[in-house]
């Protein structure tokens, strides 16, 4: 009875971790408040439909595709875009400023070319939705398959960042950015480079939601509304925060969901959040700031 | 012998595993100028921070006049008394001089307003020596001239304790004087003053008392030509002569 | 008082009774698109009244809107009309109340992400209660009132607004918060409750929008939460503010007439493409002109200065 909403609470949770450490990313190293974030999701979910019902490409070779054009686009979009506001900031605040507004701008251009692509109407296609049987609870292959996806993905990043050159150039530009410089780490080309990976996480993230989940061209506010979330409640910039606060907003969800309403999982989020502002607003694993 | 103005006790702050500031005592009574000297890093602006509301203290107690400030806000411990200087120079950049020193007069205990405040204002900056750049953006101000008006704003809260930042570092020879005299004067008016400072010139003739920290703790007090000679202080500026 | 403020002030009040006769010579188009004008106009500056000064990016402008249009087509038949206004206002500080204390005494960011959000969660809890307890989605507004009321209400609000602003700026709060705008550490050291005169100023600035609101109601006829809550109208004043300059109170006025006539063009001719349009023009905006129209004039002033100074 209980496991039902425990797996599903657990399969969103994981996909929600996914989503908000490409968020950290941008938001943590290049210090980009990206508001259109949740629209590089939905575009994500339009891309795998796209391939799987035109062409039909199953959305897990769709990731290949999908994931390096979107750190591709996000590169981009970092360079042309936010690069001129970076060079004209005269500080990290500032800098946060400008890029909300850019940044919600963006949110409305995406919007609006989704909906004139797509329209207003909601869309999902059907793969690999088999029931399967896990303790006792009847869970869709697809669901199963996005949590596993979502792991190695996760894991992956987490290997990456803590083992590898370019791993810990990522890190020490987060923590510092002046003292990066100063070790010969090229912050510009890093902090890029952080926030194309941030793009390629979403749009992973986007890919795998879209196996399970309806959409529609306006769901991005949403999604970008509770990676952020997310990654307050889990501390800016800290992998395992991600985790831990994405479990807890998905169960809280599918409970929500389950036993109360399905129309008030927002309001359970934002409940959340409110809680998370008034006890712990540096982030369940954030360090008290200096 | 009167009770102390400030009296600190057991003062510890961390950050992460670092302990910026441990159990760190002090007291400064009214009327006196005392010194806050240290190594870079040693804890001397996180002490500041904290007994201006700056920063909570992990542990340990700050009280003015018998007043525990230590849970209190910035705000309320600025309006209890305690007016401050910043080590980087905060200046409100938007603003006239003049308005920088109305920022002080306005909001704290006891609150100026209007023309009172124009005329407190004034004064004020002639006081700091910037008695013709009252409708000057701060902006335009040379650095010197943006360290005065940071001083006149603090002064501006008729503060019962100041608390200055290295508000003397980063000045040349010349300004360092009219710097120093500048505090003096301060004293003859009857001020209390607690300085972190570095300048050693500055410290033997202002200061009545010295407090030297290393490592977030206190290892000497005592006037200025004492701590000075202090073994102990010399090797936490210079390092062990044999390491 | 000197002679420069008293001819200020009658000037003032000749632009007011002039704008009053707006309706009385205007055909119906017009006074449609006046009262696009004017409902803007308050929105805009009471954006400008808190987010100027305390550079606080608000993105919530329309959950207030929205909840002053519900909450005239819960009551507007029911009450009389000042009484329903009296109730939208409380309902907007009180709204407001909530969210500045839970985000207010924290760094800006998470204001502007409580407010991202607001307006979708408003949106939602809305939707639920009608479906759930009406049990109808949309409600239909049946007020008795003209264009040319509506009109001359929003022309009122948008006085009060300006005459708000205009004392706040003269007052202690007014200075506390350009303190606040310029650096927040100063401001506590001098002894200002951040949060209090943030928290005091949101709630009026979002009560004004709340009002707009409930003025603006009657003139749709049928309001569901997707037409109440629409998230263009936050961004449409977002970048009229900021198109104006933010750093003055007047300085919206020069942003919301343009683009109010610019996105009635872009509405009609390209009514598919109309986010696309608007988003564009705001990142326009936010790169061209930073500091908006008002800011763009006064620096043309100043180097203008600066040269003939230099000059002498």
């Amino acid at each position: 009875m209980l496991t039902e909403p425990l797996l599903s609470g657990i399969t969103l949770g994981g996909i929600y971790a996914l989503i908000a450490m490409g968020l950290t990313l941008q938001y943590g190293v290049a210090r980009i408040m990206n508001l259109s974030y949740g629209e590089s999701l939905v575009a994500a979910c339009f891309a795998a439909l796209w391939l799987f019902t035109a062409v039909s490409v199953n959305p897990l070779i769709g990731l290949l595709v999908i994931v390096p054009l979107a750190a591709l686009i996000n590169w981009l979009i970092y360079q042309v875009l936010l690069m001129p506001l970076v060079r004209r900031a005269p500080s990290r605040d500032a800098l946060e400023v400008d890029s909300i507004l850019a940044t919600f701008g963006l949110l409305f251009v995406a919007q609006g070319l989704m909906f004139a692509i797509f329209g207003g109407n909601y869309f999902s296609y059907n793969f690999l939705s088999i029931p399967v049987q896990i303790f006792g609870a009847t869970i869709s292959a697809s669901r199963l398959l996005a949590l596993a996806f979502a792991v190695i993905i996760g894991l992956a990043l987490y290997i990456g960042l803590t083992r590898t050159r370019a791993g810990t150039a990522i890190r020490a530009v987060a923590v510092d950015p002046v003292s990066a410089l100063l070790v010969a780490i090229d912050v510009r080309a890093t902090t890029a480079f952080a926030y194309a990976l941030g793009g390629a996480l979403v749009a992973a993230g986007g890919v795998l939601v879209s196996m399970f989940l309806t959409f529609n061209a306006s769901l991005g506010v949403v999604f970008t509304m509770k990676a952020l979330i997310v990654v307050i409640m889990g501390g800016v910039g800290n992998l395992l925060g991600c985790l831990v606060a994405g479990m807890i907003l998905g169960l809280t969800e599918t409970f929500v969901a389950t036993y109360v309403d399905p129309g008030l999982t927002l309001a359970a989020t934002y409940i959340i959040f409110i809680l998370v502002l008034l006890l712990r607003p540096q982030g369940l694993f954030g360090a008290r700031r200096s | 012998m009167n009770a102390p103005l400030l009296s600190v006790s057991g003062l510890t702050r961390r950050f992460g595993g670092l302990v910026a500031v441990d159990g760190v005592t002090l007291e400064v009574r009214a009327g006196e100028i005392v010194g806050l000297l240290g190594p870079n890093g040693s804890g001397k602006t996180t002490v500041l921070n904290l007994i201006s509301g700056a920063l909570k203290a992990d542990a340990g107690s700050v009280q003015l006049r018998g007043r525990a400030l230590e849970k209190l806000p910035a705000f309320k411990i600025a309006r209890e008394g305690v007016a401050r200087t910043f080590q980087l120079v905060r200046v409100l950049g938007s603003m006239t001089c003049k308005e920088n020193v109305i920022a002080g007069l306005a909001f704290g205990a006891k609150s100026r307003w209007g023309t009172e405040a124009e005329q407190a204002a004034h004064e004020l900056l002639v006081r700091v020596g910037l008695a013709a750049r009252g409708n000057v953006m701060t902006s335009e101000l040379t650095y010197i001239d943006q360290k005065r008006l940071e001083l006149a704003r603090a002064l501006a809260m008729q503060p019962q304790l100041l608390l200055l930042d290295e508000w003397l570092a980063g000045l040349n020879p010349n300004e360092l004087r009219n710097g120093i005299e500048l505090v003096r004067s301060l004293r003859a008016e009857g001020r209390t003053i607690l300085m972190v400072e570095h300048v050693m010139d500055a410290i033997r003739s202002l200061c009545d008392r010295c407090y030297v920290m290393n490592a977030g703790r206190k290892i000497a007090e005592g006037t200025p030509k004492d701590v000075l000679a202090d073994p102990e202080v010399i090797r936490a500026y210079l390092g062990d002569a044999d390491a | 008082m000197s002679i420069r403020n008293s001819a200020f002030s009658a000037a003032m009040i000749a632009l007011i009774v002039l704008l009053a006769f707006v309706p009385l010579v205007t055909n119906g188009y017009q006074l449609s698109l006046a009262i696009n004008i004017m409902s803007y106009m308050v929105l805009a500056t009471a954006w400008t009244l808190f987010s100027g000064p305390t550079r606080y990016v608000s993105l919530a402008t329309v959950a207030f809107f929205g909840i002053g249009a519900y909450t005239v087509a819960v009551l507007g038949e029911e009450l009389s009309w000042p009484l329903v206004l009296a109730i939208a206002f409380s309902i907007g500080f009180a709204l407001s109340l909530i969210v500045g204390l839970s985000t207010l005494r924290l760094s800006g960011v998470y204001f502007v992400i409580f407010t991202f959000g607001l307006a979708e969660l408003v949106r939602q809890l809305v939707t639920w209660y009608e479906v759930n307890v009406t049990r109808t989605l949309g409600r239909y507004i049946f007020i008795d009132v003209t264009h040319a009321q509506i009109y001359w209400q929003l022309l009122a609000l948008a006085v009060i607004v300006f005459i708000s602003g205009w004392l706040i700026q003269r007052s202690k709060l007014g200075l506390a918060l350009r303190v606040i705008g310029d650096d927040e550490a100063v401001a506590r050291h001098v002894g200002i409750n951040t949060t209090l005169a943030k928290v005091v100023l949101f709630a009026f600035s979002a009560s004004f929008m709340t009002l707009a609101g409930a003025i603006m109601a009657p003139r749709w006829t049928y309001i569901d939460p997707a037409i109440a809550f629409n998230p263009v109208v936050s961004f449409q004043v977002l970048i009229m503010a900021l198109l104006g300059g933010v750093h003055r109170l007047y300085g919206p006025v020069f942003g919301v007439i343009p683009l109010v006539i610019l996105f009635e063009v872009l509405l009609a001719k390209f009514p598919n493409h109309f986010s696309i349009m608007v988003g564009i023009a705001f990142l326009l905006i936010v790169y061209a002109i930073p500091r908006g129209i008002v800011g763009l004039v006064e620096g043309m002033q100043f180097s203008l200065h600066k040269a003939k100074g230099a000059k002498a």
